[in-house]
């Protein structure tokens, strides 16, 4: 734990090479506690849809609207995409830059999938009398699924902007802690997918 | 070339681990909920066992988080994470169905 | 075009809403003819407003804060004035005006005081005092302070646009949903807190950054000074706390706005899902609000009594059990919500448990003062005040948390409690430290005279103000009644003015007491950065510190490393050379950001859907430019390093007092 700060005994002061470094470890330590902090609002999404779960107020309950198969495709999109990030961190490991770019784009077409599935199926539920407005059960559903949702958006722009500056700038070191960090932002995203399809998805078919 | 902070892997491999167990993590939950070979409490259960197995195959494969001093830190965060986690969800779930048991 | 916004937004419908209104318009227009005519703005934007050096940011937010104590003291006299005058009569507050003042009371004082104060104190305090020379995301902690304010300003515009929300600051639905309260002045309060709420989980993740990965070389945890040691106890409740609140607000936002089923009566919704979401929050949030000044009261007292603090390591354990606590006691604001006596039991023993920690706390102080030569400066008077009184707050609150005893809850009594937490326990620990910490902040210190004057006023004024209240609740008087039928209440309500008007004196006392230092700031200053003769870190920097804080990144021994270094002689150590420093340089996207997020919030609150695509276009440029931008450092030549160095070894300007 104290290690971090051990660095500069020995000589007066840190050369700029090991600041760097522990600019970039502690931009990565930082990302890890938002990432953290992010799970408790995804958690009390959670734990709100199974409170309203039953709360269907006559409406449709999830047994009539989820789709197992659908669910199965997103898990595998979310899942592919998230082996392909990890190929991006391999390429930037051994610093082939239009490997990182030719991964990421896969990357990015894999979540957009996800996203596009998302969007159909939301809104194919709110065109057939099944939208938020619906009642308490569909309200938290929405919610959660859409706040999963933009978080998946938000990763894809990121995806684009990372994307660019590879292409302009190269894998520097600050390019590179960047990737990483979104490479820890698309992983944690689908730790919390199991999360959905295990509260909500799989025990509402069932 | 710098490697990346979280980890100084070079190769695909542990992507390809983590990506297999994570598939047979999932199909099991999911082929038991499509052929129901189970009463539902029991599916329930492995729902719930093969989730948390397949959090930790995330963190281990994905995350590279292991229990080398590098990591300490971040073990430490996400440990306290999942207990405040425990606490408050299991709280609100407590307290909310106590409720509905009594008012609704 | 402009979604709801009419001219029947402006208060014409109410002379005192007006009259607020007119007041803060030329408030806001005086302060900028003030600074126009001093020709300072380019001074301003550069020096403060762009600024990235903790130090500065710190004392905006302070400043923030002391804006808005007094926006929220207008906001409780007003209330104090009606109760004392509504007996049998409508007084001079019409009720609907009457709920969204104590609404605005609470959500300021809670909001945009305590949390820009102590988050303002964490900034110029803590880095000094774990030896770094910044935060770890110096661009981010201007990012916090500029959301704070838009939050305070969406509050603030609030009383001229529109009305604020009647709710109550804790906006329990179903009355805050759109059925029972259409206006603009719930939204404005679901606004107000996300928009701050950010602002507050940057912070936190800030400071838990910083102080994890950014100590001296040499300090371990339990060598860190017990108000850093409460920093980051409260940084890990506000990561860990604040989304509940963010989580909260945001479905009731929802059911506002598109019409969904959280928390409605009908279809499906559970108004009690709301109150459990809040109170995750809420009772974290005391712990973070107190915390802080607890970590203050530490400093103070070993400092004021010439000792080392008795039982660091049991007043660590101490935080770090309340902290842990705090988060698993929530359901003790609802007891009466209908839980089965299992629940209320449980959370019924487990809540009082938190009086143990902290009277190990008030044990250690006791014991830190116990022998030492205590100097009764105006920090260590108010934490004098503090132990007393707030141990009056504490029994009460144990009684409080006790189940059985909730007939009190809805009574002034819960009023008079909470006071009795946030007035002596939070904010005598925030002048206490704004006391302390001035000196190094300015270069002199503040006048003695009127700070003691102002301290015996905030005493005296908060036991006749509150003291009343319990007694009231005990007769059963309910809390936030804009009139009332039984006579025998006036006689206390009336007492209460008269302690609210003797607080009223304590501000203008400080004010007093700040024009006063700044008029004789020569004869107050200080001939070196150590005024008190403290004992942590922060003392070795020069007063007001170097942009750097430390030429020489200081090595930790153990506790109290400042003290050790004077003991051994080598307080006036200069090293054989100087290095060049590299230092975080200004930028303008935080402050950017912070209004984009205004006009987003102004938009939102008000439907006005093209506007609120520009803030939130120009929200996204804002971070866009300052993450890619890779060079935004400064480099501090070792040549200047020297020089500044050089003039602090120098006798400062100006013949200054004995340090006491």
């Amino acid at each position: 734990m104290t290690d971090a700060v051990t660095t500069a005994v020995g000589s007066d002061e840190e050369t700029e090479a090991e600041e760097a470094g522990r600019a970039i470890d502690q931009r990565t330590y930082g990302f890890w506690i938002y990432l953290m902090s992010d799970t408790i609002i995804f958690a009390l999404l959670l734990a709100t849809f199974v409170v309203m779960s039953h709360n269907t107020a006559g409406g449709p309950g999830g047994h009539t609207l989820f789709r197992l198969p659908q669910t199965f495709a997103k898990t595998m999109l979310l899942l592919a995409s998230s082996t392909t990030f990890g190929f991006v961190s391999a390429a930037i490991a051994v610093g082939q830059r239009w490997r990182v770019l030719a991964w990421l784009s896969v990357t990015f077409l894999l979540g957009l999938g996800f996203i596009a599935m998302e969007i159909s199926e939301l809104y194919g539920m709110a065109v057939a009398g099944a939208g938020p407005w619906r009642s308490g059960f569909l309200s938290a559903f929405f919610t959660l699924v859409g706040s999963y949702g933009t978080h998946v958006s938000v990763g894809l722009v990121w995806i684009v902007l990372s994307g660019c500056e590879v292409a302009l700038r190269g894998l520097n070191p600050f390019v590179v802690s960047r990737l990483c960090r979104l490479g820890l932002f698309w992983h944690f995203l689908d730790i919390v997918w199991i999360g959905i399809f295990s509260v909500v998805y799989l025990p509402g078919i069932l | 070339m710098p490697a990346p902070p979280h980890g100084g892997e070079v190769t695909i491999r542990p992507y390809l681990v983590g990506a297999v167990l994570a598939l047979v993590l999932t199909a099991i939950p999911f082929g038991l909920v499509a052929a129901r070979p189970l009463r539902p409490i029991q599916i329930f259960i492995v729902i719930g066992a093969t989730a948390i197995i397949q959090v930790v195959v995330h963190l281990r494969y994905f995350l590279h988080l292991d229990l080398k001093p590098s990591s300490q830190n971040k073990l430490i965060a996400l440990c306290f994470g999942a207990v405040v986690l425990l606490i408050l969800v299991g709280g609100t779930l407590w307290i909310m169905f106590n409720l509905n048991y009594r008012l609704m | 075009m402009l979604g709801k916004l009419t001219i029947d937004a402006l208060p014409f419908y109410s002379d005192i809403a007006m009259g607020g209104a007119l007041i803060t318009v030329v408030g806001a227009l005086g302060v900028v003819a003030l600074i126009t005519w001093l020709g300072q703005w380019r001074y301003l934007w550069t020096e403060w407003l762009t600024s990235l050096n903790h130090k500065k940011i710190g004392i905006m937010y302070v400043t923030l804060a002391l804006i808005m104590l007094v926006r929220g003291f207008i906001d409780a006299m007003m209330m104090r004035t009606q109760q004392a005058v509504s007996l049998n009569l409508q007084g001079y507050l019409p009720p609907a005006h009457f709920d969204q003042i104590f609404t605005s009371h609470a959500t300021i004082m809670m909001f945009f005081v305590a949390m820009p104060f102590l988050v303002g104190l964490f900034n110029f305090v803590v880095p000094q005092q774990i030896g770094a020379r910044d935060v770890a995301f110096p661009f981010m902690n201007s990012v916090s302070l500029w959301l704070t304010a838009s939050g305070a300003a969406l509050v603030v515009v609030s009383l001229v646009i529109g009305k604020f929300s009647a709710a109550g600051w804790s906006a329990y639905p179903p009355y805050s949903e759109a059925q029972f309260s259409p206006g603009v002045g719930v939204d404005y309060w679901i606004w107000a807190i996300l928009i701050s709420g950010v602002g507050s989980i940057l912070t936190g993740i800030n400071f838990l950054v910083t102080i994890v990965k950014r100590r001296a070389p040499g300090m371990r945890l339990m060598m860190m000074p017990l108000f850093t040691w409460t920093a980051l106890c409260t940084s890990i409740l506000i990561v860990f706390a604040f989304p509940a609140l963010t989580v909260a607000a945001a479905l009731l936002g929802l059911d506002r706005y598109l019409g969904m089923h959280f928390f409605t009566n009908a279809d499906g919704g559970n108004v009690m899902n709301y109150v459990n979401l809040f109170w995750i929050w809420g009772h974290p949030e005391i712990y973070i609000l107190l915390l802080p000044a607890f970590g203050i009261y530490s400093e103070v007292v070993a400092t004021f009594s010439g000792k080392q603090l008795f039982g660091h390591k049991s007043l660590v354990y101490a935080t770090a059990v309340i902290t842990a606590l705090s988060l698993s006691i929530w359901l003790h604001h609802f007891f009466t919500m209908g839980a089965s006596p299992d629940v209320n039991a449980f959370f019924g023993r487990v809540a009082p448990l938190i009086a143990v920690p902290t009277c190990v706390m008030i044990f250690d102080w006791l014991f830190t003062m116990y022998r030492g030569r205590v100097q009764l400066s105006v920090p260590m008077l108010f934490m004098l005040g503090f132990i007393v009184t707030f141990v009056i707050g504490g029994m009460t609150g144990v009684l409080l948390a006790a189940a059985p005893d909730d007939v009190m809850r809805g009574t002034t009594f819960l009023t008079a409690h909470f006071h009795n937490i946030m007035i002596p326990g939070v904010l005598f620990g925030y002048f206490a430290g704004y006391q302390y910490w001035f000196p190094k902040a300015f270069g002199f210190q503040l006048e003695e005279r009127w700070g003691r004057r102002a301290f015996w006023a905030w005493i005296v004024g908060f036991y006749l103000a509150f003291l009343p209240l319990y007694i009231l609740g005990f007769m059963g008087m309910p809390q936030r009644l804009d009139r009332y039928y039984v006579a025998a209440w006036q006689p206390y309500l009336i007492v209460a003015e008269g302690g609210a008007l003797l607080i009223l004196c304590g501000i203008i006392f400080f004010a007093i007491q700040l024009a006063v230092s700044i008029r004789d700031r020569a004869a107050l200053a200080i001939s070196t950065g150590d005024p008190w003769n403290g004992r942590t870190l922060e003392w070795a920097t020069t007063a007001p510190p170097a942009a750097y804080n430390f030429a020489v990144v200081p090595h930790v021994h153990g506790i109290d490393a400042w003290w050790a270094v004077k003991q051994a002689g080598k307080a006036g150590y200069r090293p054989a050379r100087f290095h060049d420093i590299i230092m975080p340089g200004d930028s303008s996207a935080g402050i950017v950001l912070g209004g984009m997020s205004f006009v987003f919030a102004f938009a939102m609150i008000w439907q006005i859907w093209w506007l609120a695509a520009v803030g939130g276009l120009g929200m996204f440029s804002a971070v866009l430019w300052q993450t890619f931008d890779d060079n935004a450092e400064r480099r501090i030549p070792a040549s200047e390093v020297e020089a500044i160095e050089e003039r602090r070894s120098i006798a400062p300007a100006f013949a200054s007092r004995a340090p006491m």
